[in-house]
């Protein structure tokens, strides 16, 4: 692997769109939340005591027999339906045949040339307008293994590199879904791409088959991007950016391909195809291995297991069990909540909604929600380059808080140290307030005291508000707030100096 | 029946990791034609109404509940590796293909 540099030639992105039609892909793996692995019983858990959740059929040994997860066959219908595919009469499995350590059997099992879902769509929204991705299939497959790559440089033993597999990922039902190209995106590419990944994630956590967290790996996409030259109608050569792991780095690594992409081609080079990393923290892609014959993986049906063929009947039970549709669902959320069109796009392209949903059902009004999610909590996800959802935060905290301020436990302001307080793993919202001691003082003999001070310091200002001037108050208010570290209730201040200046 | 060529054979072997020499490669090639000229005679005596078929039993949905059964242990799981460190299996680095 190359290492990262930064010193390739990109073009300004408005030169990039004034040249090129850029065309997306996208490939979303998703991990399902089974009890258990897709072909054995082994629990479905990654991480723990390594190859601790693991037996004969995962780990390829000789005479070990797959059976398939019944219940992993049923979220794929689910998942196809959702995404209004068709669901295949009679599918099978197929050995996708490859050397590499991460899988023990020296083979995936997957599906090749009959996905159980295909044929299928999903409108994205991106600023009022909507975008038709359509979506070629969505197969059935296993996740690999984990492997931690040992450096020569680190002095150990064997001197040369070398790597170390934990096989408790390895079988772990995931389900590949793939888009056909997204043509006419234009300038909004990038956000199409990370609208797409956001919504796709939306309606997985609404089916409950996955816990669907991209900084898990729960949820992993990879980005496909050409660009044609303006106008022509075709397909461009199209390299394939590997685990983009946040909806925010799927913008960036379009917005990086295109740039690049279009640099070379402007200066007379060709793309290679190749696979591509993406680097997080610097946000530019490196070249990974080149597509070529070598990647000839030899698929051949499964023998191994039986074909799925689903039943009608099965197939229209399981489309009883759809969440809502995502258009509808917003609609009646908007309604319900009372918000303007602009609000709710921007709830919507903040990643924000199923966020703001829970937190309202944690019993916040909605305003508040949305206020909290789009305010403070935006700009901190921003500010740590991490989704929302990443955020470690959750909705129940952030309605505890909304809480506290409606009792007046802490005002806005304290809110804020609140906020950053569970933000930085203090605690429960409850527990930062305590151990921070930020509620404010609304005790009448402590307020009291301040105000006192206030009035005896600013007699001018003391004059006026005995003259009827009330407007006068907030300077008044301004001390006693200082004096109390801003940690009191405001209104019951101002209350107080008014009575004491009547 | 189109036969194997060396070059294809090459190809397989590659992909197969398995390095074979020039000679073994003029061996093994024109062996491998007969073998699949031998399988494809199949091909003509099945009529045009019997279809190409994957599975030997004409079996759909064999479904296991989604329940967690014990697996074997680490220790038992690693029993056979080459090579242990740190509780996993350690594997030589495979140069030029990375995951």
């Amino acid at each position: 692997m190359t290492a990262p540099t930064t010193d390739t030639a990109l073009m300004p992105f408005d030169d990039v769109l004034a040249a090129y039609d850029p065309a997306l892909g996208l490939e979303v793996h998703v991990e399902l939340n089974t009890a258990s692995k897709m072909f054995c019983g082994c629990p479905a858990v990654f991480g723990g005591e390594p190859n601790a959740g693991v037996c004969p059929t995962c780990l390829g040994l000789p005479g070990a027999m797959p059976v398939v997860n019944g219940k992993a066959v049923e979220s794929a219908i689910r998942i196809g339906l959702a995404l209004n595919c068709e669901i295949a009469e009679w599918c099978r499995f197929a050995r996708k045949n490859y050397f590499y350590p991460d899988m023990p059997k020296n083979f995936q099992t997957s599906q090749y040339d009959e996905p159980i879902c295909f044929d299928g769509f999903m409108d994205v929204e991106v600023e009022g307008t909507t975008y038709r991705v359509e979506i070629e299939r969505a197969h059935m497959e296993e996740d690999t293994g984990k492997s931690l790559h040992v450096g020569g440089s680190t002095g150990r033993i064997h001197g040369a590199d070398h790597s170390l597999v934990d096989y408790n990922r390895a079988g772990i039902p995931l389900i590949e879904i793939v888009t056909r190209p997204i043509l006419g995106a234009g300038e909004k590419a990038p956000e199409v791409a990370k609208a797409y990944v956001a919504q796709l994630r939306e309606l997985i956590v609404a089916l409950g088959v996955s816990e669907a967290r991209m900084d898990q790996g729960n949820l992993r996409a990879d980005v496909n991007l050409s660009l044609s030259p303006k106008g022509s109608g075709t397909l461009g050569t199209r390299t394939e950016t590997k685990n983009v792991n946040s909806f925010r780095s799927v913008e960036r690594a379009v917005r990086y391909e295109m740039q690049r992409h279009a640099a070379i081609l402007s200066g007379g080079g060709t793309i290679l195809q190749e696979t591509r990393h993406w680097h997080e923290d610097t946000g530019i892609t490196t070249s990974g291995r080149v597509k070529s014959d070598a990647e000839d993986y030899r698929y051949f049906p499964e023998p191994d297991l039986v074909p799925v063929a689903p039943s009608r009947e099965w197939v229209e039970e399981l489309r009883g069990t759809l969440p809502e549709n995502p258009t509808v669902r917003r609609s009646r959320l908007q309604a319900e909540w009372g918000f303007s069109d602009l609000e709710m796009r921007d709830t919507v392209g903040a990643g924000a909604l199923g966020l703001v949903e829970e937190t309202i059902a944690e019993g916040a009004a909605p305003q508040a929600a949305r206020k909290w999610w789009l305010g403070e909590l935006a700009r901190r996800s921003n500010e740590d380059g991490v989704d929302l959802v990443d955020l470690p935060i959750t909705p129940a905290d952030v309605a505890r808080i909304q809480a506290l301020v409606d009792e007046k436990v802490v005002n806005d302001k304290l809110a804020r140290q609140v906020f950053e307080g569970v933000l930085a793993g203090e605690g429960t919202p409850d527990e930062v307030v305590e151990k921070r001691g930020l509620a404010v003082v609304s005790d009448d003999g402590a307020l009291g005291a301040a105000v006192d001070n206030a009035i005896a310091a600013n007699p001018d200002v003391a004059d006026k508000i005995r003259d009827g001037k009330h407007a006068a108050a907030g300077a008044l208010i301004g001390a006693v707030m200082k004096e109390m570290r801003g940690q009191a209730d405001a209104g019951r201040v101002r209350e107080l100096i008014l009575e004491k200046l009547a | 029946m189109p036969e194997i060529t060396r070059d294809e054979v090459a190809h397989l072997a590659t992909l197969a990791r398995i390095d074979l020499s020039d000679a073994e490669l003029d061996h093994l090639a024109p062996q491998l034609s007969v073998i699949l000229d031998s399988v494809a005679s199949i091909t003509g005596v099945a009529g045009d109404d019997v279809p190409p078929t994957s599975h030997a039993i004409p079996l759909t949905n064999v479904f296991r509940e989604d329940v967690v059964v014990p697996g074997l242990t680490a220790e038992e799981a690693l029993a056979g590796a080459p090579e242990v460190e740190e509780q996993r299996f350690s594997v030589p680095r495979i140069l030029g293909e990375g995951a």
